[in-house]
């Protein structure tokens, strides 16, 4: 458990220092975490951070544990969550997602170009077609029409999607591993690399889970 | 060390209660009249007294206008969203009531705002406590559902000061029930907790992890429950009473609160009866009567109960759990006893659930044991730690109208959002911001919870100033605000206009007030207790005088007694506490004499073998417990 957050002769909370979530876990800046052991942790600092504990202390103590603990809470909710894990690292490591896909926005308008990140050209195709039967599927719900043939298509295309969303899952693993043995030894070139790459995925990924989210919606709404 | 009670309190829509742990067992604090449920009702009497409880629920009937209930529904609400409760429910409000002001209920000639008709309830509990415990309660833990939004519980956390306690925290409805079940079962695994009360649905998804109780997720409405279903009974009545005896009692309130009254008996019937007869008492000497088969009224609340599994489904959902993971079900609230509801949670989850505890009284005792866990724990509540979310996503407008989420529902709270905010114009030093809570993508389908102005930004070029905002939701579910330009380092003042709520101002006065009606509750409470002591010496005295001793007093004793008696019974039902307590006291003096004479003939009879409870002794006047007030910071 992170010592910074006690104070070392009477155990109580101290103020919180600016670190990033894996230093508030006393964890390395690595993708690969053990996730019983994060819920370990975040237990037994509960236990020690919750306001609950200082429910009778001095005003002080009181907001310091507001404070500590809702950094606990953000950084945990943040470190389970592979996405999210990421996710944050890229930011922490300066990759501004956001920022990128509006940079990329921004070129894309000025230069007339396809913009890579938002849609992967390898989809265009099934993307392109794959909307054409959403808008087909929401004109018939409109009309109170059915067809089977139509709803098996898009069917089809959802399990493809689900398909390479599991492939992309898979793919931003391999750059955890590759990520975790570079913060250890590799060059900044080569880390830098990774980053580009987990982007690239990450992007990939998002895309696909908004795709997704359509298709469940269009599928739902009566 | 009687100051350092802290009590749980379940304020509910139709009852609340008072609980403290008697030992390692939570307990629930009877009231004067010894029962368990403090019903939520106020009313003002003949004497413009503000009545409580079992005491207030007859003038529900006999001078509606004069009385209020289920006043919870409209805590932190504005007028422009309460439209269908003023259907259902014979409100009084204030006739000026603006958009978004906090609304006030008229009881007779006064009025009242929904947190100061909430702190007329809460205190009546901590008297029910004070007077249990011999000593002042200042200190609460209060439960709400878990549902509640930031304005709902801002409210009653206003109303717990207007009564004169320290909220230490406000618990979350089914996690506090989840407590009290999880007291005696060490277990580890995931529980569902279904709470269907008077007003409010909630569902919540827990973890039990070494006492650790952590909310995974959790989902509800605060506007459903038995209420509802007492309204659809009270329309058929009405429609029923229209039709087939031309009768329209729709305005008549004393009328629609008998019909209510026999709706919520024949409901309470059908849990256990097969069918249940409506019968009231009509204005002009009719009568209405109807059975209600058990089958009828199961169809009839299907629609209401059905309202439940969207979202149970949704928390389900949210906490990426099948139902067959939920490893036990828990059942919270009155409408739980309704045999329909039951089932229909048995058939959601796939699982018979518990309801060993009763229902009504539950989260009550989950309050008193989080209180305790507050107040530095005991032997058992030592392990035990809550970890509640906050139900609802936080927000802010953004251009065009949108929310931005920036703390998702189901959050372990306290959380935290860090936002950047900059300036549009040139030197410009205010920044607005909108906070919203909800789900919905448009701000104005979210619940508007504050404007915010950032005021004090130093004049720079637009887009310069780089104004950090740090949203946090406490361990309470309320939000707090604070924010610095970060260029300047300046601490940017923020002024907050609560949207729904009061300002501390207002519930700094209402305070005030409330210690004035304190007061003023207070001697009344005292010329009551007073009078009830006089009652009982008065009584005794009577029997006294057929008992031998009398006879054994000198005919000058005999004079003085009857003339301190005669001077009792004039001073008895007037309102001067210290004439009447005089009184006592001299009457008490003056029969001393006759006390000890009765005391050896009891003796001697007692020698003789006769029993005592032929000798007219009695039990001496109880001496009220002074109810001291509480000190606060």
């Amino acid at each position: 458990m992170r010592a910074t957050h006690f104070c070392g002769a009477c155990g109580k909370v101290q103020p919180p220092v600016p670190v990033d979530y894996f230093t508030f876990f006393g964890f390395p800046r690595k993708l690969n975490l053990d996730g019983a052991l994060l819920e370990k942790e975040f237990y037994a600092l509960s236990r020690r951070l919750h306001p609950d504990v200082y429910a009778q202390s001095a005003t002080q103590e009181r907001a310091w544990s507001l404070e500590q603990s809702s950094l606990l809470n953000d950084a945990y909710r943040t470190l389970k969550d592979p996405i999210k894990r990421s996710e944050y690292l890229l930011r922490l490591e300066g990759v501004e997602l956001e920022e990128q896909s509006k940079q990329a926005t921004e070129k894309a308008r000025a230069t007339g170009e396809l913009k890579k990140q938002v849609v992967p050209p390898d989809l265009l195709e099934e993307v392109f077609e794959l909307n054409m039967h959403l808008e087909e599927l929401r004109a018939q719900k409109k009309m109170g029409e059915d067809d089977p043939a139509l709803l098996e298509e898009i069917g089809k295309a959802k399990i493809s999607l689900e398909e390479k969303n599991d492939t992309l899952f898979i793919e931003l693993k391999s750059e955890w591993k590759k990520w975790d043995a570079a913060v250890d030894s590799g060059s900044e070139e080569e880390r830098k690399k990774i980053l580009d790459k987990m982007l690239d995925v990450l992007n990939r990924r998002n895309y696909i889970r908004n795709l997704l989210r359509d298709v469940n919606e269009a599928i739902e709404t009566p | 060390m009687t100051s350092d009670f802290i009590v749980g309190i379940d304020l509910g829509t139709t009852n609340s209660l008072v609980a403290y742990m008697q030992g390692e067992i939570p307990a629930v604090i009877p009231g004067e009249d010894g029962l368990n449920l403090v019903p939520s009702v106020v009313a003002l009497d003949e004497k413009n007294q503000v009545v409580v409880g079992n005491a207030a629920r007859k003038y529900l009937i006999e001078t509606p206008e004069r009385s209020v209930y289920s006043v919870k529904r409209l805590m932190g609400r504005g007028i422009e969203d309460i439209t269908e409760e003023l259907k259902l429910f014979p409100f009084h409000l204030a006739d000026d009531i603006q958009a978004g002001e906090v609304l006030r209920i008229k009881i007779g000639e006064r009025t009242y705002t929904p947190p100061e008709i909430s702190a007329l309830i809460l205190r009546q509990l901590k008297r029910n406590a004070e007077r249990f415990f011999g000593g002042p309660v200042a200190k609460a833990v209060i439960t709400v559902p878990a549902y509640f939004n930031d304005a709902q519980r801002q409210a009653t956390k206003d109303a717990g000061r207007i009564a004169g306690l320290d909220v230490l925290r406000l618990v979350n409805e089914p996690t506090a029930a989840s407590l009290a079940y999880g007291l005696d079962k060490k277990k580890n695994g995931i529980v569902a907790v279904y709470d269907l009360g008077g007003g409010t649905f909630d569902i919540s998804i827990l973890k039990l992890h070494d006492g650790i109780f952590e909310v995974i997720a959790t989902n509800g409405d605060t506007h459903l429950g038995g209420d509802d279903i007492d309204n659809l009974l009270i329309t058929i009545a009405l429609d029923d009473i229209r039709g087939d005896l031309g009768l329209d009692v729709r305005r008549n309130g004393e009328t629609v609160a008998r019909i209510r009254k026999a709706v919520i008996e024949a409901k309470i019937a059908l849990s256990s009866q097969a069918s249940a007869t409506l019968d009231v008492e009509l204005p002009g000497g009719k009568r209405y009567q109807r059975e209600v088969p058990q089958q009828a009224f199961e169809q009839l609340i299907q629609p209401v109960i059905d309202r439940t599994v969207g979202p149970c489904k949704q928390a389900l959902k949210d906490a990426n759990l099948k139902p067959a993971q939920i490893d036990e079900v828990v059942l919270v609230g009155g409408s739980t006893r309704i045999p329909k509801v039951r089932q229909l949670v048995q058939n959601l989850f796939g699982r018979v659930p518990h309801t060993d505890l009763n229902p009504d009284e539950v989260v009550a005792l989950g309050a008193a044991v989080q209180a305790t866990i507050l107040g530095g724990g005991s032997e058992v509540t030592k392990e035990m730690l809550l970890l509640d979310v906050t139900p609802l996503s936080l927000g802010i407008e953004v251009a065009g109208g949108v929310t931005d989420k920036i703390i998702l529902r189901n959050s372990t709270i306290p959380a935290s959002a860090t936002q950047y905010y900059t300036t549009q114009v040139e030197g410009q030093t205010n920044v607005a911001i909108h906070v919203l809570q909800g789900e919905r993508e448009l701000a104005r389908d979210c619940r508007s919870l504050a404007r915010f102005d950032l005021k004090g930004v130093p004049p720079m070029p637009a887009g310069m100033p780089r104004i950090e905002v740090k949203f946090l939701i406490d361990a309470n579910g309320i939000m707090q605000v604070s924010a610095r330009e970060q260029r300047s380092g300046k601490e940017a003042q923020i002024e907050v206009q609560p949207s729904y709520g009061l300002t501390d101002e207002q519930v700094e006065s209402m305070l005030l007030e409330s210690f004035d009606y304190a007061e003023e509750d207070f001697r009344q409470r005292q010329v009551i207790e007073a009078r009830r002591e006089a009652d009982t010496i008065l009584a005794a005295l009577v029997k006294g005088k057929k008992n031998d001793a009398w006879r054994q007093l000198t005919s000058a004793e005999r004079r003085k007694v009857e003339t301190l008696e005669k001077a009792l019974v004039a001073v008895k039902d007037g309102d001067d506490y210290h004439a009447i307590r005089t009184g006592i006291d001299t009457l008490n003096q003056g029969t001393m004499r006759l006390a000890e004479l009765m005391m050896d003939s009891a003796v001697t009879t007692a020698l003789k073998g006769k029993a005592m409870d032929d000798t007219g002794l009695e039990e001496g006047p109880q001496a009220g417990h002074p109810v001291a007030k509480a000190d606060f910071e």
